[in-house]
């Protein structure tokens, strides 16, 4: 069956149609229903150009994995259902790979007191044979965005274009990974406060 | 074309967060505005976004650039209900402080002082970070949106309660949600495709 037609925010977070919470985002109904344009744009859109579904579908499941948000990478994750092989070697770089951020270093200068050092994730060997060159890169970026934005240099870049990553399909990527880092925050605080309502407002069910 | 990076060797890049206005500097190549057409233009919602380098950049996937885009005018400028605008770019400012995107943080720390007065309180925020004390409605909203931009996500009941302590309601939290949660978007963008520059013209 497909959830394409639903929003997929009300479906990760568990908002229900009519619930108070469904009424309260109506408030800002063009911001929900760009959201969701967002994800049909990403996912769904009119032109893969050189990203295909598959390549989209293993970067999220990844976003959200290593946000340690089980219930949005597993939606991307059944998403690979023509890709399955790299379903495992994803789950075992989304165990390697899970860190806290934000961290990384200021431009040299006052703020350098609040350079924070961390890992710099690196695509295991067996992983990048599983998922390849191209993905292997895409991950890389993804991690650099999620947990040390700050950290980001034109190198970055260059490593993207050297592992085939042409400049529109590297700011696609790049929306990618940063609406993913919306999507899973939408998620969160709504499903937080979703659960906050159910207590103090009795509901028929 | 123009599948190369590009360095700015000569920028002075800010070492300080600040209020001032600053400029952008992409390190992948915009569309020329010549080579724009109607898709892209659809995609850039604005006609003045296309003198914006980060703007002619992004719209390489207008359709994504444009429900972006409109994303995020409904969550800060649709002020009927809900949050006042003050609010909703504090949320947005320390988000950025947090992340540390330098160059978000000039752009919604200004519009935080413009739309609360609040000038010193917004600097505070900008020179001490996320833990300067700011009064018990701002303090709230600012760690409500540090623990969402937090990964893996801090946000719990705790902050809902400390929101509702300071008196807002649902709905206004919902705008505190979308706001912070915007603006890991917004800061993964900016801080990834290029870097500011201490002068005008993004």
């Amino acid at each position: 069956m497909s959830t394409e037609t639903g929003d997929i925010i009300d479906l990760l977070a568990g908002i229900e149609p009519g619930s108070s919470l469904s009424n309260i985002r109506d408030l800002r109904l063009q911001a929900r229903e760009n959201a969701q344009k967002s994800y049909v744009s990403l996912f769904a859109p009119v032109d893969f150009g050189d990203f295909p579904a598959t390549e989209r579908h293993a970067v999220a499941a990844f976003v959200a994995g290593v946000h340690n948000e089980p219930a949005v990478a597993n939606f991307y994750l059944t998403k690979l259902a023509k890709a399955t092989n790299l379903i495992e070697p994803l789950k075992a770089e989304i165990e390697r790979a899970r860190t806290e951020g934000p961290y990384g270093a200021f431009p040299a200068g006052p703020l350098s007191v609040e350079d924070k050092k961390g890992p710099i994730y690196l695509v295991s060997d067996s992983g990048r044979r599983a998922l390849g060159t191209r993905l292997a890169a895409a991950l890389e970026h993804a991690h650099l965005l999620v947990f040390r934005p700050r950290d980001a240099a034109p190198a970055a870049m260059q490593a993207l274009l050297d592992a085939g990553w042409p400049t529109t399909s590297i700011v696609t990527l790049s929306q990618l990974v940063a609406f993913l880092s919306f999507q899973v925050r939408s998620v969160a605080g709504l499903r937080t406060l979703g659960a906050s309502l159910g207590r103090t407002a009795a509901k028929a069910s | 074309m123009g599948d190369s990076v590009i360095v700015h060797a000569d920028n002075r890049e800010p070492v300080a967060f600040t209020q001032d206005e600053l400029g952008w500097l992409p390190w992948i190549n915009p569309l020329p505005e010549a080579e724009l057409t109607d898709r892209h233009w659809a995609g850039l919602v604005d006609r003045s976004r296309a003198k914006s380098d980060y703007f002619r950049l992004l719209v390489r996937d207008p359709e994504v650039l444009e429900a972006r885009t409109k994303t995020d005018k409904d969550i800060f400028y649709n002020t009927a209900d809900g949050l006042p605008r003050a609010e909703r770019e504090l949320a947005a400012a320390a988000t950025s402080r947090y992340n540390g995107c330098i160059y978000c943080a000039s752009v919604h720390a200004r519009f935080a002082t413009v739309h609360s007065k609040r000038r010193d309180d917004v600097q505070r925020l900008l020179d001490e970070g996320i833990g300067a004390d700011l009064g018990a409605r701002w303090n709230a909203v600012v760690r409500a949106s540090v623990a969402l931009a937090a990964t893996p996500i801090a946000f719990g009941q705790q902050h809902i309660d400390e929101l509702r302590s300071v008196g807002l309601d649902d709905a206004e939290i919902v705008d505190v949600i979308n706001s912070a949660a915007f603006f890991n978007w917004a800061n993964r963008l900016m801080l990834s495709l290029g870097e500011p520059a201490a002068r005008s013209g993004a």
